[in-house]
């Protein structure tokens, strides 16, 4: 069964119609859900709306939990997907560097394409900076290729480095979520009595 | 009288708690199909790549970043994450038209700043973004949401150190925002 594509089962062109109709569905869940607004997302980090955590929190528990259900089924073959590879000092810069880009800019690369559909400047100009940063960086790669690609550990998971079944990561990370979920409703209440520049 | 107004002008918005599980159930699905997850910084460095290839080739060529990413039989255009972030665009617009959001070209800005300063803000965020993607092989959709999803190292560590940093950072640049 799955992984459909790697496995031969939907092969030729479709790839880039299918591309472009989970786009469209990912684009959708991301505006519907209030992310085509900078200050609906950086409202997490102020306190005044953790819209972003509820989704984000949500869908990852959503996809480990089914993961794991659809090897347990034996509907996907979790070998055959793809595990992000993990290098270990760039990736953490790298954050850094983002966390820097997402409180100043407010948006993220996905939620900046939803809000210039619906007519942000501040969106467009986000994703022209996007292009800007890129290519700095693509420019300037041979000053730290060694770097880009030092702390190598592969492709690995939670379990591969810890040996601790996957299950127990969902089952810890589906806790912290729900945790989360009830301590920011308590801090947003609060912190919304106390902030007017900002329409609920 | 008063609460009326303020609903009527309010955004509608699905629960963020559906937004989550709709969410949660694409990235199964584009795994399922695909093999693998959502991505977005990944269109813009193809347009990237595919700039400095047409521009100036062999600049392109010589960088041994861009050159990884041109290939001999087809654009650097012609990639998944490049139509399916198309689609986010597509999708985005659907959801602004369908619940009356989509507007005349303008700028969402906290009042105790100017237009130009939130423009501004957001194209150096842009930047940063860019640059911290890439040495980070993914940003929030490709390696802090479906990284972690499909229980990648790389994935949570992006996870963690993405939104720490925010929380670290975010009294600094308060103004931008509150």
């Amino acid at each position: 069964m799955g992984p459909l594509i790697p496995n031969g089962i939907i092969t030729g062109n479709w790839d880039f119609v299918i591309a472009l109709l989970l786009g469209i569905a990912f684009g959708f869940i991301l505006e519907a859900s209030g992310f085509s607004s900078s200050r609906n997302i950086a409202g997490v980090f102020y306190g005044y709306n953790f819209v972003v955590l509820r989704v984000f929190f949500t869908a990852v528990i959503v996809a480990m939990v089914g993961f794991l259900y659809f090897d347990y089924f034996g509907w996907l073959d979790l070998d055959k997907i793809f595990i992000l590879p993990t290098y270990l000092g760039p990736m953490i810069v790298g954050s850094v560097i983002m966390g820097f880009g997402f409180v100043l800019g407010g948006f993220c690369p996905g939620t900046s394409y939803t809000a210039i559909a619906i007519g942000k400047m501040d969106a467009l100009l986000f994703t022209v900076g996007l292009f800007v940063g890129i290519f700095i960086f693509s420019e300037a790669f041979p000053l730290f290729e060694d770097f880009y690609y030092s702390g190598y550990l592969g492709n690995v998971t939670l379990s591969d480095v810890t040996g601790i079944p996957a299950a127990w990561f969902a089952f810890a990370f589906t806790v912290i979520a729900l945790a989360s979920f009830w301590i920011t409703m308590l801090i947003e209440k609060r912190v919304r009595k106390n902030i007017k520049e900002y329409k609920f | 009288m008063e609460k009326n107004t303020v609903t009527n002008n309010r955004p509608h918005y699905i629960n963020p708690y559906l937004g989550g599980v709709l969410l949660g159930l694409l990235v199964i699905l584009t795994v399922y199909i695909t093999g693998r997850g959502l991505g977005a910084s990944g269109a813009v460095k193809s347009a990237v790549v595919t700039t400095v290839d047409v521009v100036a080739p062999k600049s392109a060529e010589s960088n041994p970043y861009i050159s990884k990413f041109i290939s001999d039989d087809h654009s650097p255009m012609y990639t998944w994450l490049v139509f399916e972030s198309m689609g986010i665009f597509f999708g985005g617009l659907l959801s602004g038209i369908l619940f009356g959001r989509v507007k005349k070209p303008w700028v969402e800005k906290s009042p105790k700043i100017t237009s130009k300063t939130r423009l501004i803000a957001a194209l150096i965020g842009g930047i940063l973004f860019g640059i911290g993607s890439q040495f980070g092989r993914g940003c929030s959709s490709g390696a802090a949401l479906a990284g972690s999803a499909t229980f990648s190292l790389g994935g949570v560590i992006v996870m963690l150190a993405l939104f720490g940093t925010g929380y670290a950072i975010a009294w600094f640049f308060k103004k931008l925002w509150i």
